[in-house]
């Protein structure tokens, strides 16, 4: 897997938005790359700063009042935030494509739904008409979607909640990105229909090739899906490795306390299920040291001075933890 | 669709029925009646009594009433008595109509217009100007606005005629003075509701698409925030028609107005209910359309009726 072409790198990226109350520093020096092919899971808890970070990738994050305040979106050599206004549409049409959390919002009600696939060919010359309608039937086919003629007539309201995000699958899919990024595609879906959704993207990823990053605040999808995790808090990368380390080979103290905190197949009836206690930072002024110290039951000193170091456990695994300092080995 | 409009009609005539039979039973309510005046002998009161049918029992002429209404006859007048209801209509709708459908199309193009502007400009110079308009336009009585764009443009400074119906620079003054309220009110709404749509997650997935900021803001943005105005065109035809009677008299237009108001002061029952009936069946008319294009424009609204 780590032989992989890395297709998209993100770079120290610093994201803030200017509000009445204050600055919010949403994202802190965030990096990580994205492979040819891979699912990557991004988890946290709510308000880590998980979507801002993905929608920076597109630049989807209002600006004003968001801004960039350091950090470099490398595609194909090329920097996303240096991009031109032209440069920036024709990346969203052709290379990434994004599936939001909502389907019930994410698309317009008074399109219909076959014209909402299609628009997102129309700043191209490249593609006829009929090549453009055939495309959307295809990949209206691909994400298991049947009597497609029918269905591309149809408005957004006259489908059920799984079909409407199967509808956006279909929207961020059909000009054959290079990347998708799904944003907790499935958090607003019953169980049945998650499952169903997982399936479909982990299939398509098969079928096409394409990467997926894939954010959600549910291990369980992790475990499921992804092959490599980036974990977040309060607006930094605490923890990124593969699937196995992340969960076999825990590093940082707060992903070990999400493990604790999600039921596994592989529990006793002893074991209990404990929650986090406490809450993330406050992002208007976040710490100056470790991010997670205020939560931590393993928190030193120093942790609530310093930010701690990235430490390369492996050529996957990487955390942010003063535990893993030499001078605190063994603690 | 087609089942839906067919809703439509049946509602909008069920009230037609509903409002010429309650106007025509409480026009007999009203205190007085027709023939008082001092010069009629009770011989001559009688006999026009008897003339239009008002010693026959009241269901009777009510139905006689109905029958004429289908025939399109509203009968004579009561006051003016050489002519019928029919003719003041034909000589003074058109003034009326013309003056109304002016302001209509003033308030909504411009309405939407200033909206727009407003809301993608928001907190600029033109923001400012638009939410003023706004908040001066719905806060002043027609007829105050009409006297100062009387005052100002036709004698400050002589620009525009103030009064009568004769020509294109006799319409814009009082168009504008019936469309100012409208306007604002337009405007108002199409700003709020843009603001609105912005925030909504499929102008999100609009960009994502890498749209251009045209085709989202026309598509997208201004396509949806349309529909609250459209809900609220029909009282505003409403509102533009009463405002009709103001306006035709601070502007000396030869409209309905002035014989509507003058029917009721001379209980003048022919008129009145004439008057009524005809102003009642455009404002269902009005109505109606503007709930069909509700359901063109929103395809929600279309759902299981089709
Ligand atoms: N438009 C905005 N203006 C101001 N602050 C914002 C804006 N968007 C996000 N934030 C702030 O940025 C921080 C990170 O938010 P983000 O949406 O990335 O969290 P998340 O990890 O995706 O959480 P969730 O699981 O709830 O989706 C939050 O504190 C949020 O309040
Ligand atoms: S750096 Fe300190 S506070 Fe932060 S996770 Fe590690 S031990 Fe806990
Ligand atoms: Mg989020």
């Amino acid at each position: 897997m780590s032989e992989r072409e890395k297709i998209l790198e993100i770079r120290n990226l610093v994201f803030s938005f200017r509000t009445y109350g204050g600055v919010v520093h949403a994202v802190r020096d965030v990096s990580f790359d994205v492979r040819k092919g891979e699912i990557l899971g991004i988890v946290g808890e709510s308000g880590c700063g998980k979507s801002v970070t993905a929608q920076c990738i597109l630049r989807l994050n209002p600006e004003p009042p968001g801004f960039f305040e350091n950090g470099e979106i490398l595609y194909a050599g090329q920097d996303v935030l240096k991009m031109k206004k032209k440069e920036l549409r024709n990346f969203r049409t052709r290379e990434v494509g994004f599936v939001f959390q909502d389907p019930m919002t994410s698309l317009n009600p008074t399109m219909r739904i076959g014209a909402q696939i299609e628009e997102v060919f129309l700043s191209r010359t490249d593609v006829t008409k009929s090549e453009v309608k055939e495309k959307a039937l295809n990949i209206l086919r691909l994400v298991g979607i049947s009597d497609v003629e029918r269905r591309y007539r149809q408005y957004p309201h006259e489908l059920s909640g799984g079909m409407k995000q199967r509808i956006m699958i279909a929207i961020a899919l059909v000009s054959e990105p290079s990347v998708i990024i799904c944003d907790e595609p499935t958090t607003s879906l019953d169980v049945t229909i998650e499952a169903q959704i997982l399936d479909l993207l982990k299939e398509l990823r098969e079928r096409l090739g394409t990467s997926v990053i894939m954010i959600t605040h549910d291990l369980g999808v992790i475990a499921k899906m992804c092959d490599r995790v980036v974990v977040m808090y309060g607006g930094k990368v605490v923890e990124t490795g593969d699937i196995r380390e992340i969960f076999y080979e825990t590093a940082h103290p707060y992903t070990q306390g999400l493990l604790k905190s999600i039921a596994r197949l592989d529990m006793d009836k002893t074991d209990v299920l404990t929650p986090i206690e406490g809450t993330p930072p406050d992002l208007f002024s976040p710490p100056e040291g470790c991010p997670f110290a205020a939560r931590c039951d393993r928190a030193m000193a120093v942790c609530q001075r310093y930010m701690p170091f990235e430490s390369r456990l492996s050529e996957e695994h990487m955390t942010r933890c003063w535990l893993q300092h030499e001078l605190a080995k063994g603690i | 669709m087609l089942k839906y409009i067919g809703k439509r009609l049946v509602a909008a005539v069920l009230s037609l029925v509903a409002l010429i039979t309650v106007v025509f039973f409480l026009v007999r309510l009203m205190p007085g009646e027709p023939f008082t005046s001092a010069k009629l002998t009770q011989q001559v009161a009688d006999n026009m009594r008897h003339y239009y049918g008002f010693d026959k029992p009241l269901i009777v002429q009510y139905f006689q009433y109905i029958g004429n209404l289908l025939r399109g006859d509203f009968g004579y007048s009561m006051k003016y008595t050489n002519k019928t209801v029919n003719d003041i209509i034909g000589q003074t709708f058109p003034f009326s109509a013309d003056l109304g459908i002016r302001a209509l199309v003033l308030a909504i193009s411009v309405g939407l217009i200033l909206g727009i502007l407003s809301a993608l400009h928001r907190g600029k110079t033109i923001d400012f100007v638009c939410v003023l308009v706004a908040i001066i336009g719905t806060s002043m009585p027609d007829f105050i606005v009409g006297a100062l764009l009387q005052y100002f443009f036709g004698i400050k400074w002589g620009l525009l005629p103030v009064a009568r119906y004769l020509g294109f620079e006799y319409t814009i003054l009082p168009s504008i003075g019936l469309a100012f309220y409208t306007l604002a009110q337009v405007s108002r709404i199409m700003r709020a509701s843009m603001l609105e749509v912005v925030q909504q997650d499929y102008i999100k997935t609009a960009r994502a698409k890498g749209l251009s900021d045209l085709r989202i803001t026309a598509r997208h943005q201004i396509r949806n925030a349309i529909m609250p105005v459209i809900t609220v065109l029909g009282p505003t035809v409403a509102a533009v028609l009463t405002g009709t009677f103001v306006i035709e008299s601070i502007f000396a237009i030869p409209g309905m107005g002035k014989y509507y108001v003058e029917s009721v002061a001379n209980n003048d029952y022919s008129m009145i209910l004439g008057m009524t009936v005809f102003y009642g069946s455009f404002l269902i008319l009005c109505n109606l359309i503007v709930d069909i294009l509700y359901g063109v424009v929103d395809p929600r609204v279309r759902v299981g009726s089709r």
